[in-house]
C-alpha cells in the first residue's frame, strides 16, 4: 500500500474515531482511504472532507476534547491555513488522541512551495514524528495516538511525496476499539484566557524537555567511530542504507522523532569529526547543529552544497554526499523536450478562458487574479490568461487591493472548491467595501485536481454570493461550451462594465468525473 | 535476486495498472516490492513515470539510483528518453512506438530513435495497433507488459497473467479477456525479435 495508505489504515487499527482533511496531493490518499474502507464504514469513522484545513483542525479537536481519537489530513501549504487552530492545539492540549498529519512536498511536483512542516511542529512546541518507510508509517500513527494520550498533546506525522506516494507491503497489528465519549477531566485548559494560557505554557516547555528525553527511545544511535557520522532523517535514512553495502561503518543516527536528543547528537559527534546531515525538505536540524558559535565538529548538509540546497533527496545526491562514483549509465537524449501538464481537453476551463481572453483583449488594462486548482493550468500555452496564483482564495482579495490601486478591469478566477475554501469571506469583503471587481468562478462541480472529491457548496454557489451581498442582477451563469462562446463573451463584458462586486458563474462538470459518472450508468 | 524496473508515458496512459499487474505478481511470488508514483498536477497530460523495485531481499530507496535501472517500459517513446541517464548501460527499453504529441516542439520521430538505440537495446513495436489488432484497443499497456514480460525474469509469465486476471477482475471476464490477450500477442512481437 501507498504511504499514505499505511498511514490510514494504521489510524483505523488505532480505534481512529474522526479523519477531517481537506484534499491536497500528496496528502489526499489518506482520506480517501478511510472512505473507501469497509472497517470504517462499519464503525461509522467520520470521513467527509471539510472546507479548509482551519475547519477540519477545530472539528478534530472537538472530537478530541469529546475524548475521542481524530485524525487532520492536509498537504503542508494547508498547515499554513490551520496554523492558528493548530499551535493553540498545542496550548490547550488533547484529550482523546489528536494526530495531525501534514505532506511535504519537496520539488514542488504540485505546489508553490516547498515549506518543512517539522518548523510548525517546533514553533507549538509539538512533538514530531517522520517515518522513513511505509511499514513505520503504519506502526507510528499507532504510537502517535498513544503518546498524544499520554502527554495530552496533538502530535504532528511528517509524509513527504515520495512517502506518501511510493507502494510497500506492510504488516497489520491487531485491532483497537474506539475511546467512548469521555469529557476532559481538566476542564480548565480547554480556555485559553491569558492567565489559563501562562500557566500552559509553563507546563509545554516542561513537558517539550520530556519529548527530547523520550525520543532517545525511537532514535537509533548506532555504528563504530569513523571519519565522518551520518545523521540521517525520515527517508534520508533510505538513500543513506541504499548507497551503503550492509551495516554502516560509520556512526550514525536515523531520526524519525523530534525534538531530536541533544545528548544524541553530542554521543554522535564524540565519534567522529565530520557529521553530514541529511534530511529531506528544508535544513532545520543542520541550522541547529551550525548554530551562531563555532562548533567542534565540521557539518556538511545542504547548507554548504555537499547535498542540493533545495528540492527532494535522492539516492544519487547523497551518493555524491558521501564521495562515491557515480555508476556507468546509458547516456542523456539532449532530444526529450519538457512535457508540462495541461487542461484536459474538453474541459470547461479551456472554454472559459477562450472566452475571457476575447473579452480581455479588448482591455489591455485588463489583469486577472488567479487560484490554486487546475485552472491554474491557464497560465500556460495556449492561453497565458492569468496575471497570479498566491495561495488559497487570494484571486478575490488580490484582485480588490488591484482595484483600489487603479487597475481596471480587476477580474479574478476562482474555482468553486477553492472558493468554499477561503474565497467568501473575501467576497464579503469586497461587497463591504464596494470593490469595482468581476470574479469568475470557474465551477466544475468538483475538487478537480486533487482527483475529482466533493465541492463543498456543490449546487448553491449562487445563494452564496446572494447571501454575501452581491446584487441578484450581477450573478450571472454561463455554461462553457464553444457554441456559447458569444454569450459567454456578453456577460463577462457586461459585468465587466458594471462599477461594482459581480460574480460570473462558469459551469459545467470536470470531464473526469463525467466520464466516471457515464462509466457508473 | 532485484529487477528494477521504470514505467513512462504520459497521464492517462495507463502505467499504473502496468505497475499493479507486476506489483500484484511480486507479492504472490512472495518479493520485496518499492513503487514510487507520481499523483496530482503531472497527472494531467503530462510526464508521468512509476519506479518499481521488486527484490528477494528487503528494498531501502522508494527511488531508483542512477545505473541501477535495467528495464524501461514506456508508454511513449520520447518518455522513455528521459530516464535513459537511470538505465545501466546495455539495459532493455520496451517502448511503444507509437509518439503522443500534445506538445508544440515534440521531436522528430528519426532522432527519438537513434537516441533509443545508442546505449541500450530496444524493443519498439506500435502497442496501440497491436491492442486495435485485437480487440482490445484499451489494452495497449498490457501489450507492451507482454513484450516486456521475459525481461522482467524475476516473474515468470504466468505469474503476470494471473496479476492481469486479479487486477482486471472487477471489470468483468470480458475485460479480463481483453488485456490477456493483448498481453499474448505483445508477448508474441518480442518473441520473433
Amino acid at each position: 500500500m501507498l504511504g499514505d495508505e499505511a498511514l490510514a489504515l494504521g489510524a483505523l487499527h488505532a480505534g481512529l474515531s474522526g479523519v477531517y482533511a481537506y484534499p491536497g496531493t500528496p496528502s489526499t490518499e489518506i482520506t480517501e482511504y478511510i472512505q473507501a474502507s469497509p472497517l470504517a464504514r462499519d464503525r461509522k469513522v467520520h470521513c467527509q472532507w471539510s472546507c479548509n484545513e482551519k475547519t477540519a483542525m477545530e472539528a478534530a479537536l472537538g472530537a478530541s476534547y469529546a475524548g475521542k481519537r481524530a485524525m487532520v489530513c492536509m498537504k503542508h501549504v494547508g498547515m499554513n491555513v490551520c496554523a492558528d487552530a493548530f499551535v493553540n492545539s498545542g496550548v490547550t492540549g488533547a484529550s482523546g488522541g489528536l494526530v495531525v498529519v501534514a505532506c511535504d512536498d519537496p520539488s514542488m511536483h504540485s505546489s508553490q512551495n516547498e515549506q518543512d512542516s517539522r518548523f510548525y511542529a517546533e514553533f507549538a512546541m509539538v512533538p514530531c514524528l517522520e517515518p522513513s518507510n511505509q511499514q513505520e508509517a503504519y506502526d507510528m500513527v499507532r504510537f502517535a495516538f498513544d503518546y498524544s494520550e499520554m502527554y495530552h498533546t496533538p502530535v504532528l506525522m511528517r509524509l513527504t511525496t515520495r512517502m506518501a506516494h511510493s507502494r510497500a507491503v506492510v504488516k497489520t497489528g491487531e485491532m483497537r476499539d474506539e475511546n467512548p465519549l469521555r469529557f476532559p477531566e481538566d476542564q480548565k485548559r480547554w480556555v485559553l484566557l491569558p492567565a489559563v494560557a501562562r500557566v500552559r505554557n509553563e507546563q509545554i516547555i516542561k513537558q517539550y524537555a520530556q519529548y527530547e528525553e523520550d525520543s532517545e527511545k525511537g532514535n537509533v544511535l548506532s555504528g563504530p567511530k569513523a571519519e565522518m557520522g551520518v545523521i540521517a532523517c525520515g527517508i534520508g535514512w533510505n538513500y543513506l542504507m541504499e548507497n551503503i553495502e550492509g551495516e554502516p561503518s560509520f556512526p550514525t543516527l536515523k531520526v524519525t522523532r523530534y525534538p531530536v536528543s541533544k545528548k544524541q547528537v553530542r554521543e554522535l559527534a564524540s565519534m567522529c569529526k565530520t557529521i553530514l546531515v541529511v534530511e529531506e525538505g528544508q535544513p532545520l536540524l543542520e541550522k541547529a547543529l551550525r548554530g551562531y558559535l563555532p562548533v567542534y565538529n565540521e557539518i556538511k548538509g545542504r547548507l554548504d552544497g555537499t547535498l542540493p540546497r533545495t528540492g527532494e533527496l535522492t539516492p544519487d545526491a547523497l551518493r555524491k554526499a558521501l564521495g562515491m562514483d557515480d555508476k556507468e549509465t546509458c547516456s542523456k537524449s539532449e532530444v526529450a523536450v519538457p512535457r508540462p501538464p495541461a487542461l484536459c481537453m474538453g474541459c470547461g476551463h479551456r472554454d472559459f478562458y477562450t472566452a475571457l481572453n476575447m473579452v480581455v483583449k479588448d482591455y489591455p488594462t485588463a489583469r486577472v487574479f488567479s487560484d490554486i486548482g487546475c485552472y491554474t493550468l491557464g497560465y500556460l500555452a495556449p492561453f497565458h490568461a492569468i496575471n497570479s496564483c498566491v495561495d488559497m482564495g487570494a484571486s478575490i482579495t488580490m484582485a480588490i487591493g488591484a482595484s483600489e490601486s487603479g487597475v481596471h478591469p480587476s477580474i479574478a478566477v476562482i474555482g468553486d472548491s477553492t472558493f468554499t475554501h477561503s474565497g467568501m469571506t473575501g467576497l464579503l469583503d469586497a461587497v463591504n467595501m464596494g470593490a469595482n471587481i468581476t470574479v469568475c468562478i470557474s465551477d466544475n462541480l468538483t475538487t478537480g485536481m486533487t482527483g475529482g472529491q466533493d465541492s463543498a457548496a456543490f449546487g448553491r454557489i449562487e445563494n452564496i454570493c446572494l447571501g454575501i451581498g452581491v446584487p441578484k442582477e450581477h450573478v450571472r451563469l454561463i455554461i462553457p461550451l464553444p457554441k456559447n462562446y458569444e454569450e459567454m463573451q456578453k456577460v463577462i463584458r457586461e459585468e465587466i462594465e458594471y462599477r461594482g462586486v459581480s460574480v460570473v458563474v462558469c459551469r459545467r462538470e470536470c470531464i473526469q468525473t463525467a466520464k466516471r459518472h457515464l462509466k457508473k450508468q | 535476486m532485484k529487477k528494477d524496473i521504470i514505467l513512462s508515458g504520459v497521464g492517462g496512459q495507463g502505467i499504473l495498472s502496468i505497475a499493479t499487474v507486476i506489483g500484484w505478481a511480486a507479492i504472490k511470488n512472495r518479493l520485496y516490492l518499492k513503487q514510487a508514483e507520481v499523483h496530482g498536477m503531472s497527472q494531467r497530460g503530462g510526464d508521468v513515470q512509476s519506479n518499481l523495485r521488486l527484490s528477494s531481499d528487503p528494498i531501502f530507496s522508494d527511488l531508483i539510483p542512477k545505473g541501477e535501472c535495467e528495464l524501461i517500459i514506456s508508454m511513449e517513446p520520447m518518455e522513455a528518453l528521459r530516464y535513459l541517464p537511470y538505465l545501466k548501460k546495455g539495459g532493455w527499453i520496451i517502448t511503444n512506438s507509437a509518439p503522443f504529441v500534445n506538445i508544440p516542439s515534440y521531436p522528430e520521430i528519426s532522432a527519438i530513435d537513434a537516441d533509443l538505440k545508442k546505449d541500450a537495446n530496444v524493443i519498439s513495436f506500435d502497442s496501440d495497433q497491436i491492442a486495435k489488432d485485437c480487440g482490445a484497443p484499451r489494452s495497449s499497456n498490457m501489450a507492451l507488459l507482454g513484450a516486456a514480460a521475459r525481461y522482467i525474469e524475476i516473474l515468470d509469465v504466468e505469474a503476470l497473467k494471473e496479476g492481469i486476471r486479479n487486477v482486471f477482475a472487477r471489470k468483468g471476464e470480458k475485460i479480463v479477456e481483453d488485456n490477456i490477450k493483448a498481453f499474448e500477442a505483445g508477448f508474441e512481437i518480442a518473441a520473433k525479435r
